[in-house]
């Protein structure tokens, strides 16, 4: 049982949006990153890998189990961290131990009351008077007390200022050390994975645009840039999502054209360079 | 040994690693046989994906610096130091040559090419 999450073929109809035969794998001891522009299907991927949507076809696998058959199991081994908080608001953080722990077998009292105070979560406080990182911070606390091996985020970094971020990620980092954790996490704050992430999974509007080794997604494309003069036309249809303007024009190009671009200045591209470029309508 | 990893270099983090490594191992602070940090500890400590350390040590280890040992770590190897000074002196040489193909173009007479050399020897001595 090397990957902890296999998807594929996943599919998922709505009136207006289509998730369309989506695979991807993730391997023990790894942190994948799932990106793409708001709309494009991140949170649907991922509540139909927690069976709260139903799909219409595919199968999901985590940790060797079908998502549905073996859902208790799967959900005993998994936790979860959404955007927003999903405990009682009027709870006490030591009430809403209470209430989370009853559903977990091996709940170790010990370990969460050492990640609060950890995470400097005031336990008497109720969980409305929590801030969004505080809030985060207290779901990561829950799936870690019941030694959850894999950890689904779905944009747990929107809405937290760059010190809470920073903490997530370190977190995040010590949690798959021990090469026996795996993280899945939706984002579109690529700047958060640019360093921490090992894969990358791009979905763009609905569809699977990549899913692989976040070097290798680095690697595939290069920015060039160039005076309007200097671009042949037959080089035009290379160009992807280029952005022309009086003095110039910048586009994403695939590596593999690389040699056709040397006269041009030419430089690496970051994940948030790629989805830009790629949901861009070319000019 | 000591490892920093810059974000404006613009040299990709794996290659930021190895440079490190082969440094510190030409330098002595690294000596054969010892261990070098585990891959997923500094993975967590420089807040990089561990494929990336894989990447750099998997690339030490093919260009004969290091071993990767199967549960227990990667290890310097005995000829470690050998070869990179190796690499060293290659790469002196093609820097010579090419500094030898400059001083043609510009009319540099041998005596010159080697004062100049001897001037910069000093300034490098001084600093």
């Amino acid at each position: 049982m090397d990957n902890y999450l296999e998807v594929s073929n996943l599919s998922k109809t709505f009136p207006g949006f289509q998730l369309q035969n989506i695979s991807f794998s993730l391997p023990k001891g790894y942190i994948m990153g799932l990106i793409g522009p708001n709309g494009s299907g991140k949170t649907t991927t991922i509540k139909l890998i927690l069976n709260m949507l139903k799909r219409d076809s595919g199968e999901v696998k985590l940790m060797g189990l079908d998502n549905i058959s073996d859902e208790k199991t799967v959900k005993s081994n998994l936790g979860v961290v959404f955007d927003s908080n999903y405990l009682c608001e009027e709870w006490t953080v030591a009430q809403a131990e209470a209430a989370v722990s009853v559903f977990y077998k091996n709940w170790d009292k010990k370990k969460f009351s050492g990640l609060i105070k950890r995470f400097h979560i005031a336990s008497a406080k109720k969980i409305k008077e929590l801030s969004k990182g505080m809030q985060m911070k207290l779901m990561v606390a829950c799936a870690f007390s019941y030694d959850a091996k894999l950890l689904i985020l779905d944009e747990p970094t929107g809405g937290l200022d760059p010190v809470s971020r920073d903490e997530l990620l370190e977190i995040l980092a010590e949690y798959i050390e021990d090469g026996e954790h795996g993280v899945l996490f939706s984002t579109h704050i690529t700047a958060d994975l640019e360093r921490a992430a090992d894969y990358i999974t791009y979905i763009s509007y609905g569809e699977l645009f990549f899913s692989g080794s976040k070097d290798e997604f680095v690697d595939m494309f290069r920015i060039v840039k160039g005076g309007r003069g200097e671009l042949a036309s037959d080089l035009d249809g290379k160009l992807i999502g280029a952005r022309k303007f009086s003095t110039g024009f910048e586009a994403l190009i695939k590596s593999e054209d690389l040699k056709l671009f040397g006269h041009l200045d030419v430089e690496p591209a970051t994940i948030d360079d790629i989805v830009v470029f790629t949901n861009r309508e070319g000019d | 040994m000591k490892l920093i990893i810059s974000n404006v270099s613009g040299v990709p983090i794996y290659e930021q690693i190895k440079q490190q490594v082969k440094s510190a191992i030409l330098s002595g602070e690294l000596q054969e046989e010892e261990a070098l940090p585990s891959l997923r500890t500094l993975a967590k400590d420089l807040k990089i994906s561990v494929l990336t350390v894989t990447r750099a040590y998997t690339e030490l280890e093919e260009e004969g610096f290091v071993k990767n040992v199967q549960g227990r770590g990667c290890f310097v190897m005995g000829r470690g130091s050998e070869l990179i000074r190796e690499q060293l002196i290659c790469k002196v040489e093609s820097s010579l040559t090419e500094a030898i193909s400059a001083a043609r173009m510009a009319d540099l007479s041998p005596q010159e090419l080697h004062q100049l050399l001897d001037i910069l020897l000093e300034d490098k001595t001084d600093g």
